[in-house]
């Protein structure tokens, strides 16, 4: 997927001139041997890698009054138990936080997905007076921490009333200009000669954007409308500051409310970890393809 | 002319140039098309960071309604003066100092040995991505549950080495923040290790292939053809992970809430503290303004590389 490049990530073809490596003695280049090296080293580096998931893992299966004890305990435990599990979810909070960053993240995503692509369609393919100022603000976009936002951001949701409201969460995430600029990238490189019929046929812009141009863009939306909705379910700071009813908190919300809550029931923290991340572990391992180019396209970074 | 020709001919002549009578409505059909993500643009993005810039010349307070009375720079002579100010500064750095080179060089490292590996990189995927996809609280949960101190499964690790009394990673002043940043590192390095594997995709075989007829070794071929090659994504690597970085503050509200003391308050950590829990809108807003300069520089860094690196391509 060249097409989704914003990030300048990906060279095409090969255009720094490699330096002739030096030659050493012909035939002994350790390729077996460093090959072997190589499997050891990162498989040690992988083993560490999991160790905390694992760790969280088994924790949430032991019982609270063992997991108390530590480490130890934890480790010499050998009755896996599903309390955790059942109690969090025979409760109402974990269902609530799934509904409240189900419903923000698909709509997040939605929104981003049409609202993006309909103005990167405008710049890409429409000539208008106006168009390098418009894209110049949105270059100066991608630049803008919108973390740093957060306060004028809460103020302003304050005084249109919206706090509290899933909107709060929504509305804020939807000027996604990254997503933007992928659209363009990938519209800027389609063929001309593919709306040019319609157009001679009468299509309006309209008609081109839904029936010509939406219909071969399906890999980069559904690559950004992954990639989008990962980053509403993950984000922390926004719904933190606008939503305080407990019934409408996000999953991360919900989960840094957790370690309070619970106290030394470590068992029902990670379980709840484990619960909070497992729709996201879904997602990945069913989409992982998409959410990877997604990633590696757009250069987000959480 | 005939009806006929004139139906046709303007719309084949015209058609790459657009006609005058078409202009008008192109133009707001094009408008049309940028409105609903240029509202929420203006709303959410352009807006604020205005309003934040105007706020932050004003004693504006969560508790009264306006922006307040005009104090011009006082808000930045009272940050420039204060130790809080300062120390979160020099916090964000530390963070961005502990998190960026490993999280640079741990990622490359990986990215290239299982770049070699004929086989599992679904595994590999596994291994290092996965934890990037999960939300910052969880993590934040797990790690607070390994550094937990005396029982938790560090300080035990720490009790199999050999130490009696480990300290405490959290609570200790000095140590905390390198505790934030191992969670960091261990969270997020998964997304330089894709931008890498992306990278190393588009190296040519035949590139390798031609080194080790020549007799180069895997050590001369890495050093050689696979660091020089991936410079563009060392680059936007590099400088995606600094601005990140100054960004940090889901794991350091989750973790630590700033401490011990005010230990690992970044700046992020001070804005909102100034902002919603002093309700000092306008110095919040300098403050912002400060670290929106710093990120933004190093934004403009990026690009000028870029562009510097795309013209030398």
């Amino acid at each position: 997927m060249a097409t989704i490049d914003t990030s300048g990530s990906r060279r095409s073809g090969v255009s720094v001139a490699a330096p002739r490596a030096r030659v050493a003695k012909p035939g002994a280049n350790g390729g077996k041997t460093f090959n072997r090296i190589t499997a050891v080293v990162l498989g040690i580096f992988a083993v560490i890698w999991l160790i905390p998931s694992l760790w969280a893992i088994k924790t949430s299966f032991t019982d609270n009054a063992v997991s108390a004890l530590g480490t130890q305990a934890i480790l010499k435990d050998v009755n896996p138990t599903l309390a955790s599990y059942s109690a969090l979810l025979g409760g109402g909070d974990l269902w609530n936080w799934y509904l409240a960053s189900f419903i923000t993240s698909t709509l997040s995503a939605a929104l981003v997905v049409v609202f993006a692509s309909m103005a990167a369609f405008a710049i890409s393919r429409m000539r208008f007076r106006g168009r390098n100022v418009v894209f110049v603000l949105l270059l100066a976009g991608i630049m803008v921490p919108a973390d740093v936002l957060i306060i004028p951001i809460f103020q302003l949701l304050n005084s249109v009333g919206l706090l509290n409201t899933y909107w709060a969460v929504i509305f804020p995430q939807v000027s996604s200009v990254i997503a933007l600029f992928v659209f363009k990238q990938f519209f800027d490189g389609l063929p001309k000669e593919l709306e040019e019929a319609a157009r001679l046929d009468g299509a309006t812009n309209w008609r081109i954007y839904r029936s010509v141009i939406m219909p071969l863009s399906r890999p980069v939306l559904s690559a950004m409308a992954i990639v989008t909705f990962v980053g509403v379910w993950n984000n922390l700071i926004l719904p933190l500051y606008v939503l305080s009813n407990p019934d409408l908190m996000t999953i991360p919300v919900g989960l840094a409310t957790v370690q309070g809550s619970f106290g030394q029931r470590f068992s029902d923290i990670q379980a709840s970890t484990i619960l909070g991340a497992l729709p996201l572990v879904v997602l990945f391992l069913v989409f992982q393809r998409r959410i990877v180019e997604g990633v590696a396209g757009t250069g987000l970074k959480g | 002319m005939s009806a006929q020709t004139v139906g046709a001919q303007p719309a084949v002549t015209n058609v790459p140039r657009g006609d005058e009578g078409q202009t008008g409505g192109r133009q707001r059909s094009a408008w049309l098309f940028i409105a609903p993500f240029g509202f929420f643009y203006v709303c959410f993005l352009l807006g604020p960071s205005l309003y934040m810039f105007v706020a932050s010349f004003f004693d504006t307070s969560i508790v009264k309604n306006g922006l307040g009375n005009f104090i011009g720079l006082e808000n930045y002579s009272a940050l420039m003066q204060s130790r809080d100010f300062w120390s979160s500064m020099w916090h964000t750095l530390q963070f961005t100092i502990y998190t960026v080179p490993p999280l640079v060089i741990l990622s490359f490292v990986f990215a290239v040995l299982a770049n070699r590996m004929p086989r599992g990189s679904t595994f590999w995927r596994l291994a290092f991505f996965t934890p990037y996809i999960l939300p910052s609280a969880a993590i934040s949960l797990i790690w607070v549950f390994i550094f937990t101190a005396d029982t938790g499964l560090w300080a035990t690790v720490q009790k199999w080495l050999g130490s009696e009394a480990p300290t405490p990673v959290l609570g200790t002043p000095s140590l905390a923040m390198v505790g934030v940043a191992i969670a960091t590192i261990w969270w997020t390095i998964g997304f330089n290790f894709i931008l890498y594997l992306a990278g190393l995709q588009d190296i040519p075989r035949e590139l390798y292939e031609a080194a080790a007829i020549d007799g180069a070794t895997p050590w001369q071929q890495i050093r050689h053809l696979t660091i020089p090659l991936l410079s563009r994504t060392t680059t936007l690597v590099l400088l995606l992970q600094i601005i990140a970085s100054l960004k940090i503050f889901d794991q350091v509200y989750l973790m630590t809430s700033g401490g011990p003391g005010t230990s690992t308050e970044t700046a992020l950590v001070f804005i909102t503290k100034t902002g919603f829990t002093d309700f000092r809108i306008g110095a919040a807003a300098a403050a912002s303004f400060l670290l929106f300069v710093v990120i933004v520089a190093i934004a403009v860094i990026r690009q000028l590389a870029e562009r510097a690196q795309q013209k030398g391509a």
